[in-house]
């Protein structure tokens, strides 16, 4: 048997494993260890990608037992794809943290691992409890992430962070124990072909068990109304974990994605989705134009990239999910950087310099009085001027713009949603949010930009390579993504026809 | 036998619920905690309420399904109750440590001003 599919799960786990045996002040060794893991982690996932595109789907079962007994394992594109993008956020955070932030607590080198083991497991899995089990395991380890560098401010938002996580989790096990009393199996590819056999007695349990589990995967993504805790959390987290923590917010969009298609095969639920999605985008944008602070922009983009996500993903056309796919990595990727970034940028400033800033410029003030002093300007320094660029990448991929990838995604999403023939009323309502929240975040990023990198008095902050390195590379990432645009979306194309069409996947899963 | 398990269910829910929704942060962990025995107990009975059954089954006897209980929702009963059992633990720790850092129990870390 092939056992590449499970290395994603194993190298992490005894990576993270071995470092909790090793003293606290061994923290070159950690990050050596931590470093190869992700190393591994980032071959293990290329691979798996690459293999992924010929075949409809790698199954893998640990305990050797056939498929709705046993657990499996399934690597196909989307799993594939997602433990990818996992394992590059890992690495970006990781080399990020070696400059200063994995020394602001125990074990963060631990703790980064098991989050990827849990991350990795949850895209990976075939099987409902199971996944259940590494959300658990992904949601420890992001409370020790979210604690980590203490602190007031930190401790009370993980404090509501872990009692509204434990209440999904709560919400979690009582859709899979309905889903199970009704159907008998975990399996998900045993669920997909049980599902429509439910007697219509039971069959109300059955929706309503799925719907228990949509809300704990939805408070997961921060759909309105139930994403109220994302953005101060992840304010809240040290700039390495919340760039980490970009892609949790995607793992509940993968879990509806994945089982929605599976078990309801894009019928039932979609208005549910798109308008949830279409709200989520609405509260994304007037909370983005809201904020002050840097970290709190960041969190309401977050929103709004998972409400552009999960409207498209309702519209329930697999040209439209290809597109949102595509917009879910470079999304995830742009975000990711912009938290890293943002550590970089305020470190020299005063706390709540940028609420003083924005609450200046709504009275008026502060714009007279240092005007004639010098004409001449000033030169930026290399780092500011640096970090003002990156700043600038990071507003453009927000906002989806040219030449950057976010333009490519949303561009894309919408030509699926009105390229169909009878261009339905929600479809115009999306045209319109999406376009506005661009503007939004434009107009938001652009304020907070010239306050820092322009009118800015401070000096410039003192940064690192090995800290610009992963923002740059991101960054590059992105880049890469626009110029690879075609094969990337072709790919992703691929991916959302298999998801709509689940039969194949069915299939092999349940006669490898 | 079935009503007395539902009811049960239905007044460790309501109990979970109201705790959780108090002010103080002990009121709602213990609410978390008799949520997750609701849950569990829901679990539970999933395979079934079946009285004096086992979930074994035997090697030697011919085998009838309908003489056993699932024993598939007592292994998930197991692992939910000890990862409910620890993430109860964690939360514990973050309790204490809010406490000592705000100074209050209130679960915003400040007291609401009457």
């Amino acid at each position: 048997m092939d056992h590449l599919v499970i290395a994603p799960v194993v190298v992490p786990l005894a990576a993270g494993g071995l470092m909790l045996l090793l003293d606290e002040r061994r923290h070159a060794l950690k990050a050596a260890l931590g470093l190869v893991s992700l190393a591994l982690l980032l071959a293990a996932a290329g691979a798996l990608v690459a293999r992924a595109d010929t075949a409809v789907a790698q199954v893998y079962q640990p305990g050797n037992w056939p498929a709705p007994f046993g657990i499996v394992l399934v690597a196909d594109r989307l799993s594939a794809v997602m433990v990818l993008l996992a394992a590059v956020l890992g690495m970006a955070a990781l080399v990020f943290s070696l400059a200063r932030w994995h020394r602001a607590g125990p074990r963060f080198h631990s703790l980064l691992q098991f989050l990827l083991m849990g991350l990795n497991g949850a895209f990976l899995t075939g099987d409902l409890f199971n996944l259940f089990v590494f959300f658990e395991l992904l949601l420890a380890a992001s409370y020790g992430l979210a604690l980590h560098g203490s602190g007031t401010a930190r401790v009370r938002e993980s404090l509501h962070y872990i009692v509204i996580n434990l209440n999904a989790s709560l919400f979690f096990l009582i859709g899979v124990s309905l889903l199970y009393g009704v159907t008998g199996t975990l399996n998900m590819a045993d669920l997909a072909l049980r599902i429509p056999a439910v007697p219509a007695s039971d069959r109300v349990l059955a929706e309503a068990g799925a719907a228990i589990l949509g809300i704990a995967f939805l408070v997961k993504a921060g759909m309105w109304p139930l994403g109220f805790w994302l953005p101060a959390t992840y304010a809240a987290a040290a700039a390495p974990a919340a760039a980490m923590f970009s892609i949790l917010s995607k793992v509940g969009v993968y879990a509806v994605l994945r089982l929605w298609l599976l078990l309801f095969g894009s019928g039932e639920g979609a208005e549910l989705i798109l308008y949830g999605g279409m709200a989520t985008l609405a509260y994304g944008l007037i909370g983005m134009l809201a904020s002050q602070d840097l970290s709190r922009l960041a969190g309401f983009s977050l929103l709004m990239s998972a409400g552009t996500l999960l409207a498209a993903l309702g519209s329930a056309t697999p040209a439209a999910t290809g597109a949102a796919l595509y917009y879910l990595v470079v999304s995830t990727l742009g975000i990711a950087a912009f938290y890293l970034l943002i550590e970089l940028v305020q470190r020299t400033r005063k706390p709540g310099a940028d609420v003083l800033a924005v609450t200046a410029e709504a009275f008026g003030e502060g714009d007279e009085e240092d005007e004639p002093e010098h004409q001449a300007g000033v030169a930026i320094p290399a780092a500011m001027a640096l970090l003002g660029l990156s700043f600038a990448c990071c507003a453009l991929l927000v906002a989806g713009l040219p030449p950057l990838p976010g333009f490519v995604a949303k561009f894309a999403i919408l030509a699926a949603l009105l390229g169909a023939e009878q261009v339905p009323g929600a479809a115009w309502a999306l045209l319109v949010l999406l376009t506005l929240s661009g503007l939004a975040s434009i107009v938001a990023m652009a304020r907070s930009g010239v306050r820092i990198f322009w009118a800015s008095e401070s000096s410039p902050p003192r940064v690192r390579l090995i800290e610009m390195a992963p923002v740059g590379a991101l960054l590059a990432l992105c880049l890469a993504l626009t110029a690879a645009a075609g094969p990337v979306m072709e790919y992703m194309q691929h991916t959302a026809q298999t998801l709509h069409a689940p039969r194949a996947y069915i299939e092999r899963v349940l006669s490898p | 036998m079935e009503l007395i398990v539902a009811l049960g269910i239905g007044v460790l829910a309501g109990c979970g619920v109201w705790l959780l929704l108090r002010p103080r942060t002990f009121q709602v962990i213990i609410g978390l905690s008799l949520l997750s025995y609701a849950v569990n107990l829901l679990i539970f009975i999933m395979g079934w309420v079946r009285d004096g059954r086992a979930p074994i089954v035997s090697t030697t006897a011919a085998v009838d399904p309908s003489s056993f209980t699932d024993p598939l929702p007592q292994a998930l009963v197991l692992t939910a109750i000890v990862i409910s059992f620890a993430t109860t633990a964690l939360l514990l720790v973050v309790l204490l440590a809010a406490r000592g850092f705000a100074g209050t129990d209130h679960v915003d870390g400040r007291e609401q001003e009457e």
